[in-house]
């Protein structure tokens, strides 16, 4: 049979193609040297005495390594909300009309993004020898509250506060970028319709800002949570990094402890990281021409009904 | 301040007035809308058609002259002998019943098609969530996309969002509608559509000023026809008049090159 014979037999062009596949033997031999480093690394880890797994072992569930990041936890909570709030505050500042709004926001965000986190946490545990006093009411008038913060234990907050400022200054940009990646037409359409301004922002741009500042945010969630063992510098030590360093410290095993925390550290993000699949998913709606599983499930449905009718008929 | 009238004209324009910085868009525009009459308002780009209609929901803002909707005063309250920026409450108050269909549709993205026709009626007139669903199936039916309920636009072709877009505005229940270019950003085949439901909307009585290159649908829909150039009307009539037999060079000139 010749090739022109087979190219016009009847039945060729609806069969489905049987090639024999391409072999890929490069993908296989990297694969086996990636598995053997793998292999012999782990093999290693487990045989060196230096890792000490034993007192991993014993330590992991150590009653103060997990208040240690219950507290890094509260740690990373409280700045990301004061950072959020404040961001937000800080990116609607920059963009309204108003100069001197602009350029406070501005002056800002210079200053806590220009200088290190870690400086900024010493200055904060530095806050009651610079303020030793505060007291709360209308300057030079009349003030209604005195505290007298040397007395009072307040490392936590100074912690929170610190990284709390400084992110602000990262969220600001964030969320300015989202608000100006809505299109100016999605304004317009809302004041259109009687939209006062506050409304339209609530459930017009801000909703559609969320797309992109919620995957930088989740970033930035799971940056701060290593960031919190910086707190060191304010000092705070009931951190999930300090409490190891403590314990640490007195066993004079710092490895294994480090690795405990490690292991701590690492299984909190990876819980963020399944949160912020799912509000990524929560804000793209609309955003791709894909149905969704609930439109899919509507046509089905739709269609189905069609048939009925149409045989009932 | 003028009460607001029921006989009166629905739109009034006395030499209105815009600028942007120095540049002046519209130089002194002065027309008339009665109620339920369809204006068409043609002329080259440029020649501040969008801006006038972006004037009469006070989008923009006029610099002078004095701009009327059923008897009251666009973006200013009159006390005594001056004018005072009207408050952003009050010019939102105004807006609801002034519905706008824009050129690139602006339909809300990360909202359904109903949810795009209830959001307003719902968050701005405080109408039940039931009633304005109710409402805004019908609104979708009447633009003939009762099936696309739960589609977002991005899933929606032109002529379809722009269907939806024209449901949105009547489900403030408008008194006026303003047409900003709806068709230009069709594909050609899909402009038929949009046409035929403003056509319906025309011929069910409503208020309704269009800038349109679609020289078809003003010829046959509209009962009053302005051109405008470099901010002023040059030339207006019915529609049939001036197409066919234009007075002004400048609107012959316009019209050999569009017709």
């Amino acid at each position: 049979m010749t090739s022109t014979e087979r190219a016009i037999a009847p039945d060729a062009a609806d069969e489905a193609i049987k090639a024999v596949p391409l072999r890929h033997p490069g993908r296989w031999v990297g694969a086996a040297i990636v598995l053997l480093l793998l292999a012999l690394f782990v093999y290693g880890a487990a045989t060196n005495g230096n890792y000490h797994w034993d007192t991993y072992r014993s330590y992991l569930f150590d009653k103060r390594i997990s208040t240690g990041a219950w507290n890094t936890l509260q740690l990373t909570f409280w700045a990301m909300v004061l950072g959020v709030v404040l961001g937000v505050v800080i990116a609607v500042m920059r963009l309204t009309p108003n100069p001197v709004l602009k350029a406070a926001a501005w002056g800002y965000l210079w200053v806590f993004r220009g200088t290190p986190v870690y400086v900024q946490l010493v200055f904060w545990g530095l806050f009651p020898s610079l303020y030793p006093h505060l007291n709360f009411g209308l300057p030079f008038v009349h003030q209604f509250a005195h505290a007298n913060i040397q007395h009072v234990s307040a490392f936590f907050l100074f912690a929170a506060l610190g990284l709390g400022l400084n992110e602000s200054a990262y969220m600001a940009e964030i969320v300015r970028a989202g608000i100006t990646s809505v299109p100016e037409g999605q304004t317009e359409a809302a004041t259109a319709l009687g939209m006062p301004w506050g409304l339209t922002m609530r459930r017009i741009v801000l909703p559609q800002a969320m797309r992109v500042i919620i995957p930088p945010t989740g970033n930035e969630v799971i940056s701060m949570l290593k960031t919190t063992s910086l707190v060191t510098a304010v000092p705070y030590s009931l951190d999930l990094y300090g409490q190891q360093a403590d314990i640490s410290g007195v066993l004079f095993r710092p490895v294994p402890l480090l690795l405990v925390a490690s292991t701590w550290y690492l299984a909190i993000t990876s819980l963020l990281m399944i949160g912020q699949y799912f509000l990524e998913k929560r804000f793209a709606r609309g955003a791709t021409r894909h149905l969704t599983a609930r439109q899919l499930r509507a046509a089905a449905r739709a269609e189905v009904g069609f048939q009925s009718e149409r045989g009932a008929r | 301040m003028t009460a607001p009238a029921t006989t009166g004209p629905m739109v009034l324009a006395d030499r209105v007035g815009k600028s942007f910085g120095s540049l002046r868009v519209l130089n002194g525009i002065t027309l008339e809308v009665a109620r339920g009459e369809v204006l068409a308002i043609v002329g080259p780009s440029g020649s501040g058609k969008s801006t006038f209609l972006r004037c009469i929901n006070h989008l923009e803002q006029v610099n002078s002259g004095r701009l009327y909707v059923d008897g009251v005063l666009v973006g200013y309250a009159e006390k005594g002998d001056r004018l005072h920026e009207l408050h952003p409450k009050l010019a939102a108050r105004q807006r609801r019943e002034i519905g706008m269909v824009f050129q690139h549709f602006n339909l809300f993205g990360h909202m359904t098609a109903l949810e795009n026709v209830t959001e307003a009626p719902i968050r701005v007139n405080k109408r039940r969530k039931d009633d304005a669903v109710e409402a805004a199936r019908k609104l979708l039916d009447r633009v003939g996309l009762a099936d696309k309920e739960r589609s977002y636009p991005a899933q929606l072709s032109g002529g379809q969002q722009q269907r939806v877009a024209i449901a949105r505005a009547l489900a403030m229940e408008p008194k006026l509608m303003l047409f900003d270019e709806p068709t230009s950003a069709l594909d050609p085949e899909l402009v038929g559509e949009v046409l035929d439901v403003m056509r319906q909307l025309a011929v069910d009585g409503m208020t309704m000023i269009v800038v349109t290159h679609e020289m078809g649908f003003a010829r046959e829909v509209c009962d009053q026809l302005v051109f405008m150039d470099a901010g002023v009307v040059v030339e207006s009539g019915r529609p049939a008049d001036v197409l066919s037999n234009p007075q002004r060079e400048r609107t012959k000139a316009f019209l050999s090159k569009v017709l």
